[in-house]
């Protein structure tokens, strides 16, 4: 039996801007287990990334908890909110957010230069077969190999978990497959937790679990029998 | 209003913090330059108008004793609009409360006439009348330093006896606006007095009845100046006639020259600095948010906005930012003008001064400080012609960096990749981080051009005071005495050691170089009085021959070796030729030394002396001081030590205020570099900070990249700044130099160090303010948003 990585209780998010009251998220509570692909589906607004933004460590609920194993993140200070993110977190973003003024290989050892454990920048970058354009900067590099770039150094530091906010987002369909791929072979590979943001139904199918939004609320929640390789997603 | 006005008001609540700080950058360059030329015109205007109204002469000469039959000659010489012939003595001044004796100079007016040149402005009472010996009238700085009130009197020691006389008037002359003792560099209002008395009892006093010691002239204009001094100075040959000299070397005009002169090179000089730096500022902030307002400015150019009204646009946020400038820094301006313009009166001594601020000043300030806004906006605003608005709505694609190091070279793996980040972010805008540093630099600079001065001053007075002169007191006798007289000075009460000296006027002439100077006779072995060569060792005066300091043999273009004419004013012109045998180093005044012995040969009189430096007993100085002005042969004592001392007060407080300022001044140039470049920095950055937070880099790490490039940034600036501020200390050290005095260009160490940390304490100051914003960077919108 597979142990929970992420457990949620009732977990709230309510967001103030002068008299709007907007409820993001509302009363979530889900779990995420060890070594599980899961994909949060639905519209924009329906409360995924802010889900994803909560147990990232990157924003604070307005109430109930979120546990990241035994260590209980609603409790954390903005200091252990950092050290969570730094030692246990990999993130995938939509515009890959990579430093303009560093290579990929020097992206990749941004992070593996303060993580616990990390695998060569070399390494990384050739899982996500990337080894011959280790020098070049993100500004000589194409959309695909820039999210490449950026996942390489989500998984370079081996983090339990890796959370994609539409990783494809703004990829064709053809690079988009390679992104999806390299996020596969990874999950596989290194039993990494991955959770994949995206309001591309098409992709559900490569994932263990597909847990569906609405409202700020989990609509439905359903277990793939079968998984498609990332290849044979219709886009 | 139009919705673009509105953006413009909106534009600027949102960027005040840096729109402020280049304001008050603009503020400063304009108070600067209404403060340097308000200054200057208001002395320039309150001198001329002095000097027009109470008729100052154009030429001055003196001779020992003149019969006043020369009147219609002098007259008659071609130019000359008026002359006046008067007596001018010094006298030893006995005031009551004062222990030490002051100096006076008797000054004669016409018995029955005002003065034809160098008129007297009376501010209170009136002159002394024709023959009443006991009457004086006494300059209104003298007077105000002693309490003095009309009917108050203290004596005067003139030709050896002692004069009691009363003051029946307070008054000012256009000939004494800058009031300098014998001996003194500075004036002293308490120990230096000009006193007027009528002709007739002067005459009486010194025995010149039907004759005169000075004389003054006007000349009528296009006059040939040259001409007239040279008649005039064979009229006065016969007379013991020293030479005549125009304004130039009248002592009070010339100080006021050296005044104005600075006054001029402040304003050429600071106010640039500040405006060059603003333009800058306006072209690093513009360029920014005109690349941030990309897509906007091409929505406008889609909905048929032409390129001249969005650049207008951005040009009015830039005018609105200068006017601020401008409205702040008159402000100051007209506050610091008067407050400098009410020092001079501490210094200068007018009837009025006139404090006129004229709109074309503020004009002038305005115009120019817009012009450099708008000089720096140009470049910025440019960017938006070039827009095409298809463009212009898609992101700019990302910026193109490259390594800085050639890619065969080992990775520098001592470097942290933040530690990169930040220096390629530094190479990737070359002329910008070259601009900012050149910013950082020029505030370091403006302080070390404020400081130099201390060091340079301080120099001079351990030259002056402790290795040249090195007397306490300088006696002059009343006329030369026998050398043996020196014997009755070391006689005086309190009297540890002295030396003598004999003073001669000469002229010397080298080929159509010629100077008038006073060549000083030193005995060959000195201690109190020495001379140094350029290096400062010091001198055994040769036998024979002529020393000259180094700016009078400059200005004679002579060197060792050379031969030269002396002509000796008090010989009847007599003319020797004598060999320069020495360069000696000299800051103040145009000096040539000879030997006692060789100078005593050269004037054909046997074993003469002028006068005494002397070192004192300070727990006898009372009695030195009453045995003083009771000797009749001393003309004056020059109190080397207490002006020394009141010297270095003067010149802390004026360095102390003027150092406030220009710390300042420097604090909010590099406040302005600092803090602007950070907030651009900080916005071009900040998805990468805000990715870097999101990665688990804590808030110091992140910042750390800013901090890295500020620091590179101002540690560059730091050298730069240094030699930036001694080539403007060089300047300025140039610019003073004149016959008065020459400043040594010296820059302590200290110097270099306090313009540094106040340079990097503001930087610092700045950079926290920053460093709050990146805590407070916002992870979520950066990730969601592209830029």
């Amino acid at each position: 039996m597979p142990q929970p990585v992420f457990r949620t209780k009732d977990l709230t998010k309510i967001y103030r801007t002068g008299e709007v009251e907007v409820r993001a998220l509302s009363s979530v509570s889900m779990t995420l287990y060890e070594g599980e692909m899961a994909v949060l589906l639905g519209p924009s607004g329906s409360g995924k990334s802010t889900l994803l933004n909560i147990i990232g460590g990157l924003d604070k609920a307005s109430s109930g908890t979120v546990h990241f194993k035994e260590l209980e993140l609603t409790a954390l200070s903005e200091r252990q909110l950092t050290r969570y993110r730094r030692d246990h977190v990999g993130f995938v973003f939509q515009f890959y957010n990579l430093i303009p003024s560093l290579t990929a290989r020097e992206n990749v050892a941004l992070v593996t230069e303060v993580a616990k454990s990390p695998m060569a920048p070399e390494e990384a970058l050739a899982m996500v077969d990337l080894e011959d354009r280790m020098s070049h900067f993100p500004a000589q590099l194409s959309g695909g190999e820039q999210q490449r770039v950026a996942i390489a150094r989500a998984i370079a530091k081996r983090p339990e978990v890796l959370l994609c906010d539409e990783p494809t987002g703004a990829l064709d369909s053809k690079t988009g497959i390679l992104v999806l791929e390299a996020l596969a072979r990874i999950n596989e590979d290194l039993g990494t937790t991955t959770a994949i943001i995206t309001h591309n139904a098409g992709i559900q199918k490569i994932a263990h679990r597909v847990i569906s939004f609405r409202d700020g609320q989990i609509a439905d929640t359903h277990t793939n029998e079968v998984r498609i390789k990332p290849a044979e997603v219709v886009w | 209003m139009r919705v673009l006005d509105k953006k413009l008001l909106r534009d600027f609540r949102r960027l005040w913090a840096q729109g402020l700080a280049i304001a008050m950058v603009m503020a400063c360059g304009v108070a600067t330059l209404i403060m340097a030329v308000g200054a200057f015109r208001s002395l320039e205007e309150s001198r001329s108008a002095f000097y027009d109204r109470y008729r100052f002469g154009s030429i001055f000469a003196a001779a020992v004793r003149a019969p006043t039959h020369l009147q219609s000659r002098i007259e008659a010489i071609s130019g000359v609009a008026a002359t006046e012939l008067r007596i001018m003595q010094p006298a030893i001044l006995d005031i009551e409360g004062m222990n030490e004796p002051a100096s006076g100079l008797a000054v004669s007016v016409p018995d029955f006439d005002e003065p034809s040149v160098n008129r007297i402005y009376i501010r209170a009472g009136r002159l002394p009348e024709p023959g009443r010996g006991n009457e004086v009238a006494v300059s209104e700085p003298f007077a105000t330093a002693h309490g003095f009130r009309l009917g108050n009197s203290f004596s005067a020691i003139m030709n050896g006896q002692k004069h009691p006389v009363t003051i029946v008037g307070i008054v000012l002359s256009p000939e004494f606006i800058y009031a300098i003792g014998p001996g003194d560099m500075l004036p002293d209002q308490r120990r230096f007095g000009v006193f007027f008395m009528s002709k007739s009892v002067l005459a009486g006093l010194y025995d010149l009845n039907g004759a005169f010691n000075s004389v003054s002239l006007t000349t009528l204009r296009n006059a040939n100046t040259d001409n007239i001094i040279e008649q005039l100075d064979a009229l006065l040959k016969p007379y013991g006639g020293t030479g005549a000299h125009d304004r130039s070397e009248q002592i009070s005009h010339a100080f006021l020259d050296a005044e104005l002169d600075q006054l001029w090179a402040m304003a050429a000089v600071i106010p640039p600095i500040f405006l060059f730096v603003s333009a800058f500022l306006v072209n690093m902030i513009l360029a920014r948010l005109i690349a941030l307002e990309r897509e906007q400015v091409g929505l406008l150019k889609a909905v048929g906005y032409s390129t001249v009204t969005i650049g207008w646009h951005y040009a009015k946020l830039v005018t609105f930012i200068a006017i601020i400038g401008i409205v702040i820094g008159s402000g100051a301006g007209f506050w610091l003008g008067r407050a400098l313009t009410r020092l001079y009166g501490t210094f200068y001594s007018f009837p009025f001064l006139i404090f006129r601020q004229s709109p074309d000043l503020y004009l002038l300030a305005g115009g120019v400080t817009v012009t450099a806004a708008l000089a720096g906006a140009f470049n910025a605003i440019r960017t938006i012609a070039d827009l095409p608005p298809a463009t212009a709505m898609r992101p700019p694609a990302p910026a193109n960096y490259r390594g800085f190091l050639p890619h065969w070279l080992p990775k520098l793996h001592f470097m942290s990749q933040l530690t990169i980040m930040a220096l390629r972010h530094l190479i990737r805008w070359p002329v910008r981080t070259f601009l900012t540093i050149l910013g950082t630099a020029l505030s370091v600079a403006l302080l070390v051009t404020s400081m130099f001065s201390y060091d340079s001053i301080d120099m001079m007075i351990d030259t002056i005071f402790f290795q040249t002169e090195r007397q306490d007191a300088t006696i002059s006798f009343a006329a030369d005495q026998h050398k043996d007289t020196i014997f009755d000075v070391a006689a005086l009460p309190g009297v540890l050691l002295a030396e003598p000296f004999r003073s001669v006027a000469a002229k010397l002439k080298n080929s159509h170089w010629q100077e008038r100077v006073a060549i000083t006779g030193l005995p060959e072995r000195t201690d109190l009085s020495r001379v140094l060569d350029p290096d400062f060792h010091p001198i055994v005066p040769p036998g024979s021959g002529l020393m000259l300091s180094e700016s009078l043999a400059r200005k004679l273009h002579a060197g060792m070796g050379d031969r030269i004419d002396v002509e000796l004013l008090e010989k009847n012109g007599r003319t020797e030729r004598l060999t320069v045998t020495a360069i000696a180093q000299g800051f103040v005044g145009l000096t040539a030394y000879m030997r006692l012995d060789a100078l005593n040969r050269l004037m054909l009189e046997g074993d003469q002396i002028s006068g005494a430096l002397i070192k004192v007993d300070t727990n006898a100085i009372n009695r030195l001081y009453q045995a003083v002005k009771e000797t009749p042969q001393i003309a004056s004592i020059a109190l080397q030590k207490i002006t020394l001392q009141r010297f270095r007060r003067t010149i802390e407080e004026n360095i102390t205020t003027s150092t406030t300022i220009y710390i300042a001044l420097a604090v909010i140039i590099t406040f302005g570099v600092i803090y602007n470049s950070a907030r651009i920095q900080l916005s071009e950055r900040a998805r990468e900070l805000a990715s870097l937070r999101v990665f688990g880099f804590t808030r110091a790490e992140v910042s750390s990249v800013l901090m890295t490039e500020l620091t590179v940034i101002v540690l560059l600036a730091q050298p730069l700044g240094w030699l930036m501020g001694y080539g403007l200390a060089w300047s300025v050290v140039r610019g003073l130099d004149t016959d008065l005095f020459r400043i040594p260009l010296v820059v302590n160490s200290e110097t270099y160090a306090i313009a540094s940390i106040v340079v990097l304490s503001s930087a610092l100051f700045s950079a926290l303010v920053v460093r709050r914003r990146i805590n407070r960077l916002d992870l979520i919108k950066v990730l969601k948003t592209r830029e």
